[in-house]
Parts: C-alpha cells; structure tokens; sequence
C-alpha cells in the first residue's frame, strides 16, 4: 500500500491479519467457508482462525475430521461447485497426504476439462522450522507445489503481505497455495484496514542496493533485511527482493537488480537442491542478465537432511544472518 | 457376588499372569505416570524446545497391550507414545535424553518425544504423522508372515487416526492378507478438540471392523485386565495365523493435546470424571485385592518408579548434545556427497 491511498494501518500481527482476511472474506462472500482441522473453538493450532467460529458458526468454519486427502478434496470439489473453500493445513508437512487432490485435481481439472471449470480453492500451509516439532513438522514443501503448473503458490513475509495475498487468493479463480511461516505469525507489522489486495506474482523491493542483490522468500527476508543493515554498515549495499510469489515468479523484478547489482544471493529455508532459489538463479542464467553478473551466483538454502530435534542441529540445518553475512561479504568483495 | 479368593472367577489378568508379571506391569504403569510428569516438568522448567504429547491417565492401554509381547514382537506407536515405548521395555534414560536432544538418546537428539523408537525392543517408533503407523505396522506383519518368524505386531493408534485413509486401507490389507497384526485404537474421545462424536459416524471405533471382515471389541482402556484379556485373545489369533482383529480402548487424556491447548472444548467435570477412573489405583486396588501386592509394596513400587525416572532424567541432563558437523549424518545408510 502506498500512502497515497490514505487507507489507515494499524499494527497486527501476521496471523492476525490472516484472520482479518478471512473475517473480510466470510462477512462479504457468502461462498466462503474455512476448514480444516481444529480450526474451531480451538481457534487453529496456531490460532490463526482464532474466534473466528463464534462468529460465523460450526457451517462456515468446520472442523474436519483428520482426513488431509478427504478433506482438501471436499474444498476441490465445493470450489468447483460454487464455494470459495479456504483449507487449512494444520502444518504444510501433511499436505502429503492431501498430494493426490492437490497435484492431480485442483492443478489438473481446468486443463484436462479443456477450461470448462476452473477450481477457485485457497490453501493455507503453515511452515518451515524452528519450533523444535522435528522432521516431519518443520518442512518447507513450497517448492514442491511450485513445480506443478495449474496452481499457484505465495510465500508471504509480512502482516500486509498476508492478507493481502489470501484477500488476493480467494479473488482468483485457479487454486491458490499460501505458504505461512509458522515463526511469523507472532511478529507484528503494519497492516491497512478493509479490503485490498497483494498482487499474485508480484516481488517486492525491500531495501534497495547496488552492490549486490538477495532474493529471499518468507522468514529469509527477514534475515536477509537484518543482514543487510549490518553490511550497510561495512559498506555494503545490498538490495534485498521478497519474492512473495514462487508460482508465478516475478522475473522482471529480479532480473532488473541482477543487471544493476551484477551479483546474486539466494536464501530460502527449503532444501537447497532443486529448491526455488534453483529456479531464480536458472532464471538469471538463461536470461541477459547473465551478462551483467561479475561474480558466480550463490545460494543458501536448508541442508540436505531432514530437520532435527535438537535446537542447535535445527539452527544449524537453515540459513541464518551469519551464514547470509558471510557469503554476501564474499560475493561482495569478489572472494566468490 | 463370589469371594475375592474364588480364583476361577477372578479377573483375567490373576487367572493368567504371575505375581511377578502382574507386580511388573503396575511398576511400569507407575513409570509411564513418572516419566510424564517429568516431561511435564521439564517442559515447564524450560529444559525442553518443541512439544510432546502426554498419555497421563492412559497407562492401562499401552501396558495392559504389550503383555502377550516379547521383544521380537513389534509395535507401531504414535505422537502420544511415551506409555507405548515405556510398555515395550526402554530404557528410560536413553528416553529423556532423546526427550532432551541428547546424543545419548535413541535418536541420537534428532527425533525427539514424537520420533522415539526402540528397534532393538521392537518398537518401530512414535510418528508425527496421525495414522502413519498403520500401514507400517501392516508391512511389519507381512515380513513376519513371509519370513515365518511368528512375531506378531500390535499397532497403537488414536480415534482420531481412525478417520485417515490410511486406517481404511491397512484394515482392509491386513483382512485380505490375514496378517499378523492387532490394531488398538487408543480411543481418548478426542482427536486434539474435536470430539469422535463430531468426527466419526460410528458410535464405536471397533463397530469398522465389520467392515474389514475381522473381530472387533470395544474395551475398558483403563482396567488393565480387561485390556490385557482382549489384545492377549487377539494376539493369540494373529499367532494362530487367523489374522487381525480390531481392539477399542476406551480412556482419556488427563492433559491437554500437547502445550498449545486450551482445553475449551470439555469441561472441567469431563475431566476430573475421567481422573477418579485413575487405571493405576485401580490395578494396584486388584493386586491388593488378591494378596499378590500390600498397599506398602505398591507404595514402595511408586517409589522405585519415581527414583529410576529421577535418574533417568539425571543422565538425560549430563549427557553431551550432538555435534553439528554430523546433522547429515544417517540421511543414507552410505554417504553421499551432498
Ligand atoms: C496427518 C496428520 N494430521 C494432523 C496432525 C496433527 N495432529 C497431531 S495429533 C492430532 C490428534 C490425534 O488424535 P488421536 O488420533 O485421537 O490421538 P490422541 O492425540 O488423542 O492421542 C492431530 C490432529 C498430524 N500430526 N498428522
Ligand atoms: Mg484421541
């Protein structure tokens, strides 16, 4: 939102403002409904669908049974239907057992029905690491929807981008995947009030630079923002780009700092390989901005293991400020 | 009503089991009881990062379903399943150094409370994902028919996993196959807060094994000879080669669903109702009843139970965490260059 638009901001949370979308979503549109599991008078195992029940009542926000495949394929089939289902994964991990309806229906049916239909469900992944739930509750899966065509996938970093995008999301008429980072959802940003939206596709600028450019996605943003004050402070500029969209990918914006920065850092907390960040710099690389690099391409991302237990082994498994600074220190003073 | 001493019809469990054998699975309710509180108050003194999901009021069910057991025998158990290890035989320091991230521990600190398994006992572990053991437990039962080994696998599992496919179509494999497996669902009437009422359409969990052709019994899952008669008949079945059965024990969590919970979904009535149906006085009450234990044994048992876990804990505290250089360690049997 830019000031212009005199809209008024107050502070909310990231997971507040999720739910301020979805109060927005459920008091103007009479197809939306929530589910998922233990969204109601629990209020969501991160709380993010919070009261929303007492609001609304058990027939708009309906907790299902624990059942990921049957239940995001009820959303796939309501949305086909005439509703606007927002589903909620109780954590992104368990979108493997809801793979079947997500990679094969809602990414396929529009295509496949020659674009008779098209499948208007919104799904909420709350991930990443961080919170000492291990392996198989840490995970950062974005990449693996990002790879089929036919749905599009977001990775808020901010309370406006989060509402901003679900508000986006339920306007748009293909199945929208949002990635939520479970550690944000506590942190606390500016959000306008009412009705607007993030555009689906669109990166952000969040610091600008010319010394070097880091794309980041989700909580890396945030590490890499922290990063670059203190390498400000050394000297160093660097601009630093929120992805925001993983399906489809804002090759423009991430191009035209490529070719004023000559270099480029990306952080992600999924695996490294085969993870977005191999998409941005695959991107770059076969692009002319490839010409304009002065230094190889650099990424960090999660290691090739799945997270542990252990908080210090979980620390040490994404990239945090350190490891951004260190390599960014490199690219920057041509060690790299 | 018959003389307590009219041992032909005393309950199931002082029909079958030895003294010795009955005075050790009350010292391992009494564990599970011990360990959790310590967890829980380990979590609260801040030792702990993560969550962990407590079996409080539960140890009927994990005990009283491991007493046809031997260590060849798996288990498959779930994130509530500190009682189901505890049952099988761990050690229980290696348990709360795993609790504590701990290399000592049997993950070596990377698994933590949900991922706690003891192959060497046959538990095949906890899991994180609700209804993952299922069809796990069912290959476990395949390996034993195909190799003939005998063992039979009993697989723990919630209400709430009941409503997975996953549950729908390991019932139904191991049915096709007649495979050595009992299926006990630990049915604690909730599924984090959302109650089997609003979540099944069967009045009973055990009322789906109709649909998968096997036995199905629903079970008092705090009387502990109750539950040991149904799962040791069931056991005895998949031995014979007669295939699975489906057990219900029904309980209750005294705790919340893990740390997070608010518990606004049951009253606090529901609560201490369910906490007067306490299974350890109650099995304690039968071994006292029937002069195998004083109520001075038990207390010493209770003692025992509370020192062991006290230096459970002590070994968990002192033990080394894990060095990051070897996070990626054990991804694959033989390294591979990342
Ligand atoms: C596939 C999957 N869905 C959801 C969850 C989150 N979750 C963990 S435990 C739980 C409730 C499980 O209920 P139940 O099977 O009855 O076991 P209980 O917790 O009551 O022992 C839920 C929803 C999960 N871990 N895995
Ligand atoms: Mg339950």
């Amino acid at each position: 939102m830019n000031a212009e638009t005199k809209i008024e901001s107050r502070e909310l949370s990231y997971a507040e403002a999720i739910r301020e979308a979805m109060d927005i979503a459920l008091s103007t549109d009479e197809r939306v409904v929530l589910m998922g599991e233990d969204i109601g008078v629990y209020g969501g195992a991160f709380q993010v669908t919070g009261d929303l029940v007492e609001k609304y009542g058990e027939d708009r926000v309906m907790d299902t049974p624990i059942s990921e495949l049957g239940g995001a394929g009820v959303a796939v089939g309501a949305a086909m239907t005439g509703l606007r289902p927002i589903f909620e994964f109780q954590f992104s991990d368990f979108a493997t057992l809801a793979m079947e309806q997500i990679v094969n229906q809602a990414a396929k049916v529009r295509y496949m029905l020659g674009g008779s239909v098209s499948v208007p469900v919104v799904m909420r992944f709350p991930a990443g690491s961080g919170t000492g739930a291990a392996a198989q509750h840490s995970q950062s899966l974005e990449a693996w929807l990002g790879h089929v065509p036919g749905l599009k996938v977001v990775q808020p970093s901010t309370p406006e981008d989060a509402k901003g995008l679900l508000l986006a999301a339920l306007e748009d008429p293909d199945p929208v995947m949002i990635f939520e980072h479970k550690i944000l959802y506590k942190m606390k940003g500016p959000v306008p009030a009412g009705h607007y939206i993030t555009p689906i596709g669109k990166a952000a600028i969040r610091r600008e630079g010319k010394d070097l450019t880091i794309v980041g996605t989700s909580i890396m943003v945030h590490k890499a923002m922290a990063a670059a004050e203190t390498l400000a402070e050394e000297g160093i500029d660097a601009e630093v780009i929120d992805l925001r969209s993983v399906r489809p990918m804002d090759r423009e914006t991430v191009l035209a700092s490529v070719r004023k920065t000559g270099r480029l850092l990306c952080v992600y907390e999924g695996v490294k390989t085969l993870g977005v960040g191999a998409e941005v710099s695959a991107m770059v690389a076969e692009s002319d901005a490839f010409d304009f690099l002065d230094a190889p391409i650099v990424r960090l991302g999660g290691a090739e293991c799945p997270i542990p237990y252990n908080p210090e082994l979980e620390k040490a498994v994404v990239p945090q400020v350190p490891d951004i600074l260190d390599a960014a220190r490199k690219l920057a003073t041509g060690a790299i | 009503m018959d003389s307590i001493d009219d041992v032909a019809n005393a309950p199931y469990a002082i029909r079958h089991y030895a003294p010795e054998t009955l005075k050790d699975a009350l010292r391992k309710m009494f564990l599970i009881r011990k360990f959790e509180e310590g967890a829980e108050d380990s979590y609260t003194r801040g030792l702990i990062h993560g969550t962990m999901h407590l079996s409080i009021g539960q140890e009927a069910s994990a005990v009283g379903s491991c007493m046809a057991l031997t260590d060849e025998d798996k288990i498959t158990s779930t994130h509530r399943g500190h009682g189901h290890c505890v049952a099988k035989g761990a050690d229980l320091g290696k348990m709360f150094a795993e609790f504590f991230g701990k290399e000592t521990g049997y993950c070596k600190g990377r698994g933590g409370s949900m991922h706690i398994a003891d192959p060497g006992k046959g538990n095949l572990g906890a899991n994180g994902i609700v209804g993952g053991g299922l069809p796990i437990a069912v290959g476990a039962a395949l390996s034993a028919k195909r190799l003939g080994t005998g063992a039979v696998t009993v697989c723990f599992f919630g209400d709430g996993a009941n409503n997975e496919g996953a549950f729908h179509e390991a019932l139904n494999m191991a049915a096709v196959w007649k495979l050595p497996v009992v299926f006990v669902c630990e049915n604690n009437k909730y599924g984090m807060s959302t109650s089997t009422e609003r979540s099944t359409a069967v009045a009973n969990i055990a009322d789906r094994a109709v649909a998968y052709a096997m036995p199905g019994k629903t079970v008092d899952g705090n009387d502990f000879s109750a539950v040991a008669e149904s799962v040791d008949t069931a056991v005895a079945r998949a031995r014979a080669g007669e295939g699975p059965s489906l057990i219900e024990n029904v309980t209750y969590r005294w705790r919340g669903h893990s740390k997070s919970d608010r518990n606004r979904y049951r009253t606090k009535e529901e609560i201490t109702d369910w906490m007067a149906r306490d299974p350890i006085p109650r099995m304690a009450r039968l071994l006292i009843d029937h002069h195998i234990l004083s109520e001075a044994d038990v207390d010493a048992i209770e003692a025992e139970a509370e020192a062991t876990i006290k230096d459970a804990i002590a070994f968990a505290a002192d033990s080394p965490d894990p060095t990051v250089d070897a996070v990626t360690r054990d991804v694959y049997t033989d390294e591979i260059a990342a």
